[in-house]
């Protein structure tokens, strides 16, 4: 286990050796000190005149989320049918914002895209999670039921009541996480938070920036004072009633989309040029156009993702071993473990896109920005499970007294094989984050979807994006491959990936 | 009712029941001893299998699921004789219709009190009555019970026994208790290594049948 988890050491080594590491700005400290005075004296008063993001913020979330389980629940009941196991693995296999890109030339650019961009990755996540939590769970009662009940109502008795813990706690869990994405999804023009945050970052207006990254975190880490499951229902209303309903939907467009925008350029240049919307079959030239995007696009998109991801793979790793003590009472007093707990959290409720963009403000655009922000993000979720698990492991008397051999003789070498399930578990989320990240202007293939996306290419946009989510599901099957051979399992871990 | 003739039973190709045969007729009431590992519990897996429809079976791990009430434990024994609508509507909201049916068995059982209890709270001897709760809520013509009175009090076993030998139209029980099992029954079968060793009725098993049955050999 140790052995194969090492060979990717030098693996990341080699992708720094050939990845674009600079830093393009003139000022970077002077930067960061005007970013360090913006945090220390926010501007409040923008929460006010952004309430309608906010607000926006939530019923994205709680609208995308909802569809999502119920998209979901109907999955997890034909999970077992490998057509659908594979519709599932595609459709989480694309980012939020790739599907609001998709959605956007449809619905164009307002709250139904953005619920839906929640609502369909989401879909494919809670069907497989589902399917996994009832596998698990103790199948004894059914027998206890007569022999020809119905399935529904052996689901409803036998097996739903068992698992409904399980099952709560991760979609509060998601919750969370809808909330993220509903932000993020701002960076990208929608009326959420992130429009904002946006705005305020590039204009370097850093004491507004603040103010909102403060109330999200706000939002998030109060989520258990307000969330119950009696008001639940109520949210839900709610956000179904508030969410703006301005939608321009013209079936003609959608058809239009359909049968002829995203078929390759080739195949459309004749109706174009002749002024209709016919579909020729020029196959040589279609096949032309395949490898020029091959050899412009994809190729180098998949090189620069993979490296990417490979290096915050491993920088993840490093943080998360180095930064887990600090929330250990086994190494730190009371006091500093609450302080850790505390900058830990701060950073992974920060998701990477928007650490991301920071560091991009800060040292222009290059991997070096994409690297910190997918090693922070993910090691810090990864140092609080790790710390978590550390602090169950009660250390015998004679434990050694010295703060380095007590971590490197005890605590580490009992939670490593956690820390590697985990890791492995978190890689296809960062390879669709790695993607993603290239809409900041680094070579991934988010930035060739990005492209592709402002000179309205849609041909180029449904290909790109396809080639993305089959890139996430090859890393999901080596990772589920890995895991298996090594007989590792995450135990409580998973159900927080 | 149950007519077996030479039944073997293998599981992992290790045998477990060797050329069984066997007759209990409707209304019977049977007990199977023997040692553990005797092959008692598939033996009475072999006959649910035999009569699935019209039997009620209680597992000897109780096969409750803990989250759901008492009641919602035992209306599950008629899960099969409802809409998937009415059942859906019952976990949510119990019905007076059921809890008025269910009074007498809760009365009988002791767990009045206990019916809108999460199972999970209960102790073990409450568990195995909710467990014969819903087996005789089934209503079933056929009740097996592998040990369904195995963690309940002696007073309460009597009763437990004798409400089931009262409500079940043919009954077949496996007890490691052989006392009680010869106080209560009429018939016996006892088992070894998979084999019938004697079927016979109660004034004609002698000390020397259950020596010979528990003598470790």
């Amino acid at each position: 286990m140790l052995r194969t988890s090492l060979i990717f050491i030098p693996i990341a080594l080699l992708c720094v050796f050939v990845a674009d590491i600079e830093i393009t700005t003139r000022d970077p400290w002077g930067e960061l000190q005007r970013m360090a005075w913006g945090v220390l004296t926010p501007d409040v008063s923008v929460l006010f005149t952004f309430r309608t993001a906010l607000l926006n913020t939530l019923t994205f979330a709680f609208c995308g989320l909802s569809l999502g389980i119920v998209g979901g629940s109907i999955l997890t009941f034909f999970f077992h049918l490998t057509p659908v196991r594979l519709f599932c693995a595609f459709i989480r296999a694309i980012h939020e914002i790739f599907w609001a890109f998709l959605f956007l030339p449809l619905v164009g650019l307002n709250p139904i895209c953005g619920v839906l961009a929640i609502a369909v990755p989401y879909a494919g996540i809670f069907a497989k999670v589902y399917a996994e939590i009832l596998q698990e769970t103790d199948r004894r009662p059914l027998r206890g039921l007569p022999d020809q009940t119905q399935p529904l109502s052996r689901f409803l008795y036998g097996q739903l009541p068992v698992a409904w813990a399980n099952i709560r706690h991760y979609t509060a869990y998601r919750f969370e996480c809808a909330l993220r994405s509903s932000a993020v999804l701002g960076f990208i023009g929608l009326p959420t938070i992130g429009f904002h945050l946006e705005t305020a970052f590039r204009e370097s207006l850093y004491a507004e920036a603040a103010a909102l990254l403060y109330a999200f975190y706000l939002l998030i880490a109060s989520l258990k004072y307000w969330i119950k499951p009696k008001l639940v229902a109520l949210y839900l209303l709610l956000s179904f009633a508030l969410i703006p309903k301005t939608i321009h939907f013209s079936i003609a467009n959608i058809t239009r989309f359909f049968t002829y925008e995203i078929f390759p350029w080739p195949m459309r240049r004749e109706g174009f040029l002749s002024g209709s919307s016919d579909l020729a079959w020029p196959l040589h030239d279609t096949y032309l156009w395949f490898t020029e995007r091959l050899a412009s696009a994809i190729l180098p998109g998949i090189w620069n993702t993979v490296i990417l991801t490979q290096i915050g793979l491993v920088g993840t790793g490093l943080f998360a071993i180095l930064t887990f003590p600090m929330i250990s009472h086994h190494f730190f007093s009371r006091l500093t473990t609450r302080i850790g707990h505390i900058v830990l959290i701060v950073i992974r409720t920060t998701p990477e896109y928007m650490l991301a963009y920071i560091c991009v403000q800060l040292w222009g655009p290059s991997m070096l920005p994409a690297i910190v922000a997918l090693a922070l993000h993910n090691g810090a979720i990864l140092a609080f499970l790790l710390g978590q698990n550390a602090n169950l492991i009660p250390l015998r008397l004679d434990a050694p007294k010295t703060r380095v051999s007590r971590y490197l003789f005890e605590t580490l070498p009992r939670i490593y094989g956690q820390f590697l399930a985990f890791l492995f578990y978190r890689w296809e989320v960062m390879m669709r984050e790695s993607a993603i990240l290239g809409i900041l202007g680094i070579y991934t293939l988010g930035f060739f979807i990005d492209s592709a996306i402002t000179e309205q290419k849609m041909d180029q946009v449904l290909l790109l994006i396809g080639v993305t989510a089959l890139l996430n599901m090859g890393i999901d099957t080596l990772s589920q491959r890995i895991r298996k051979r090594l007989h590792m399992t995450t135990g409580s871990i998973k159900t927080t990936a | 009712m149950f007519h077996l003739t030479n039944i073997s039973v293998a599981y992992d190709d290790k045998p477990v029941l060797h050329n069984i045969s066997l007759s209990i007729d409707e209304g019977d009431k049977v007990v199977l001893i023997g040692q553990s590992g005797a092959g008692k519990s598939t033996l009475l897996r072999k006959l649910y299998d035999l009569q699935k429809r019209q039997a009620a079976f209680i597992h000897q791990d109780y096969a409750l699921v803990p989250q759901l009430s008492t009641f919602h434990n035992i209306y599950m024994g008629r899960l099969d004789q409802h809409s998937i609508f009415y059942n859906a509507w019952t976990l949510i909201h119990p019905q007076k219709r059921e809890r008025d049916e269910m009074a007498p068995i809760l009365d009988a059982l002791d767990l009045t009190d206990k019916q809108n209890e999460r199972v999970s709270e209960l102790s073990g001897g409450q568990q195995q009555r909710v467990a014969v709760g819903r087996a005789l809520y089934r209503n079933a013509k056929i009740i097996l019970g592998d040990e369904p009175v195995s963690a309940i009090d002696p007073q309460q076993s009597d009763i437990v026994l004798n409400l089931l030998k009262h409500h079940a139209g043919t009954l077949v029980l496996a007890m490691h208790d052989v006392e009680l099992a010869l106080r209560h029954f009429d018939r016996i079968i006892g088992l070894r290594n998979g084999h019938i060793a004697f079927n016979l009725l109660r004034n004609q098993v002698t000390d020397a049948h259950l020596t010979e049955l528990f003598n470790r050999a």
